[in-house]
């Protein structure tokens, strides 16, 4: 059994390398170089043996791996399944560390600028895991073009608060009642479809919000983006320097020295109780009929029509929903970066929030922070190799795709539960 | 008290029922037998409106129901509990329950109506915190019959609740939907292929041939009928 297994690895270890080869010797093996103005191909073979050696071993061990996984099947061996019974166990205790964690960071002696600046990107992406969580973990709808409700939260919050001057807790529910409109509005054409087919359409619809505003310039001024976005003030007090004659500052207000990095902690405190928000509405609805016809729409759509749920109407509020708390994200990154363009919506944004959702395991909301600590932060260490940042991430997503494929936490607990029974 | 007329169904261009008649009065238990692609789920998703009828009529108490969406029609009375039982395997029992007072009032008296399926299928009330996908196939088809009943229908419609579960159990069900019948006062339309059992237990039957009604009578004619006997039952081999 044992020869077998070694022999079946070797020969399929032989294949990777073959393919390896095929792929990666013209691509990296074969370079062209300027040499005396003029273009030389430049062989590069070693750097292509050991990449092709690389895969070729790599593809070995995990034959070896996954055999000896499936001997002990149904084992709670592996480090994912000890983690989320850990987390499961002491979920509740966990939750309120992280949150007490989160509520202090800004005060912590590392905490500085860059740190912060980490910290409150983190934040926006938990909340759009979470956002999108609704639509893709609660009711199966895998939407590949959620940025777009997100760009629409932006635009929205930047248009109404410089052409009408509204402060920022005026346009953030406009930014979320426009986004959760145009999911109701790609909701409509999407009714029918499933799978593959709702995902292609869903990713058209986030590339068509996209070039709309790059086209619109009368209204988006098009691919120089929009600037001077009304910074948001505390309750009315501007975070300034040299305020405007007669008007109060945050910290003449409070009595404190004038720090740049008020703003910043602002700014994250801000973005701290709208992901929380979120995620509490998540917890909530769950128990609502609403968000367990969701969970039942994910499961069946035709037993769900049998029990009389209605399936448009479901499948549009979460749409809806989904896309609400997408736009509040909106327009929290626009009144951040007080700039925005549609440069910042592209597909890879879409991309890397199903990411973050579906690594997490998907209807998981602990697994969208944990994933999102993961795949941020692993972005932010690779900033200084630049070039292999994505090569970093991908390798990441083929490893936890490896080991756990079902996501981090993949373990779906039933939503309700009502004490042991029998 | 549903009363069906000449129903043409399509899927797409094949015709899957070429104007069938049926009618189901107030109290009875109503049985349709026939073979495989017969037409007899069809008949039964067009009821609830799944599937549109191309032509014809469907009447509920008189009032035609072919072009409502399915939603209202489980909100007038008309439950169905689907063929392979389509319980939400990932959900607990008791959310499968919820869902099915998903349209009474939005679940208001969840704890008076489980109780009356709890009545029906003790088993159940054990079950409440585990998943649906871990029951057995006998429990699946109980949990989804009384799924069902959560909407207080005044009309269920039963897709071969027979179908893959154990003979033990089979009588079990049959007794329940008896029990349904006579104590709980529901009519009771029945699609089987386990014509026997279906037969002995119905007040009337319809046999289903190729998208049309062949032959129809009382339960018990039907059962001693040769024709019936020599398609559908042991007695014809």
């Amino acid at each position: 059994m044992g020869k077998d297994l070694i022999q079946k690895s070797l020969k399929d270890s032989l294949f990777t390398g073959i393919i390896a080869l095929a792929l990666f010797g013209p691509i990296v093996g074969l370079r062209t170089v300027a040499k005396n103005e003029v273009l030389v191909v430049e062989p590069k073979w070693f750097v292509v043996l050991l990449i092709v050696a690389f895969c070729a071993v790599g593809r070995f061990f995990i034959n070896i791996y996954s055999y000896k996984k499936e001997q002990r099947r149904g084992e709670p061996s592996s480090l994912g399944k000890v983690i989320s019974n850990f987390l499961d166990e002491k979920g509740a205790q966990i939750a309120i560390a992280a949150i007490a964690f989160s509520v202090i960071f800004p005060f912590m002696p590392f905490a500085d600028r860059y740190w912060m600046d980490i910290a409150i990107m983190m934040m926006t992406y938990i909340m759009l895991g979470w956002g999108l969580n609704i639509v893709i973990g609660l009711a199966g709808l895998l939407d590949l073009g959620y940025v777009a409700f997100y760009a629409v939260g932006a635009y929205s919050y930047a248009l109404f608060a410089i052409h009408f001057g509204w402060s920022f807790w005026i346009c953030l529910p406009i930014a979320g009642l426009f986004a959760g409109m145009f999911g109701i509005l790609l909701g409509f054409p999407v009714l029918r479809l499933r799978g593959d087919y709702l995902a292609i359409v869903t990713l058209a619809f986030g590339e068509m919000i996209r070039i709309l505003l790059l086209n619109w310039y009368e209204l988006t001024k098009g691919p120089d983006g929009l600037t001077g976005i009304p910074r948001p003030s505390f309750f009315g007090l501007p975070f300034k320097r040299y305020p405007d004659e007669g008007v109060e500052t945050f910290h003449t207000f409070f009595g404190l020295e004038y720090d740049p990095m008020q703003r910043i902690i602002f700014l994250y405190y801000l973005i701290l109780v709208l992901a929380l928000i979120t995620n509490a509405f998540t917890i909530k609805i769950r128990r609502l009929p609403v968000g367990r016809a969701w969970e039942a729409l994910r499961e069946d759509e035709i037993a769900c029509k049998s029990l009389g749920v209605n399936p448009r109407n479901t499948k549009l509020t979460a749409f809806a929903i989904g896309a609400m708390f997408g736009g509040f994200a909106g327009s929290f990154f626009a009144t951040r970066q007080a700039f925005i363009s549609p440069e910042s919506f592209t597909f890879i944004e879409s991309a890397i929030i199903v990411a973050i959702v579906v690594l997490g395991g998907m209807g998981s909301q602990t697994g969208v922070v944990l994933s999102t600590i993961f795949l941020i932060g692993l972005i932010e260490v690779f900033r200084d190799f630049e070039s292999y940042r994505m090569v970093a991430f991908g390798g990441a997503m083929v490893l936890i795709m490896i080991f756990r494929p079902r996501g981090i936490l993949a373990k779906r607990k039933p939503t309700i539960t009502m004490g042991k029974h029998g | 008290m549903l009363n069906i007329n000449k129903v043409e169904t399509f899927y797409g261009n094949i015709q899957a029922l070429r104007g069938v008649d049926v009618k189901v009065n107030d109290g009875e238990i109503v049985a349709l037998i026939g073979s495989n692609g017969a037409g007899k789920s069809t008949l039964l998703m067009t009821i609830s409106g799944v599937n549109k009828a191309a032509t014809g009529d469907i009447l509920f108490d008189s009032k035609s129901i072919a072009n409502l969406p399915p939603h209202d029609i489980v909100n007038l009375g008309i439950s169905q509990v689907p063929e392979g039982r389509r319980i939400f395997s990932r959900l607990t029992v008791e959310d499968n329950l919820r869902l099915g007072a998903s349209v009474n009032e939005k679940g208001k008296n969840f704890d008076q109506d489980s109780k009356q399926v709890y009545d029906l299928f003790p088993v159940l009330k054990d079950r409440l915190s585990q998943r649906g996908g871990t029951l057995s196939g006998g429990e699946q088809q109980m949990l989804a019959i009384g799924r069902a009943m959560m909407a207080r229908p005044k009309v269920l419609l039963l897709d071969e609740p027979s179908l893959g579960i154990a003979p033990k159990l089979v009588n079990q069900i049959f007794s329940s939907i008896k029990n349904i019948n006579k104590e709980k006062k529901v009519t009771v339309f029945l699609v089987e292929q386990n014509a026997k059992k279906a037969l002995e237990l119905a007040d009337r039957g319809y046999v289903l041939v190729n998208g049309k009604i062949s032959l129809e009578g009382k339960g018990k004619d039907l059962l001693n009928n040769p024709d019936v006997q020599a398609a559908y039952l042991e007695g014809g081999k």
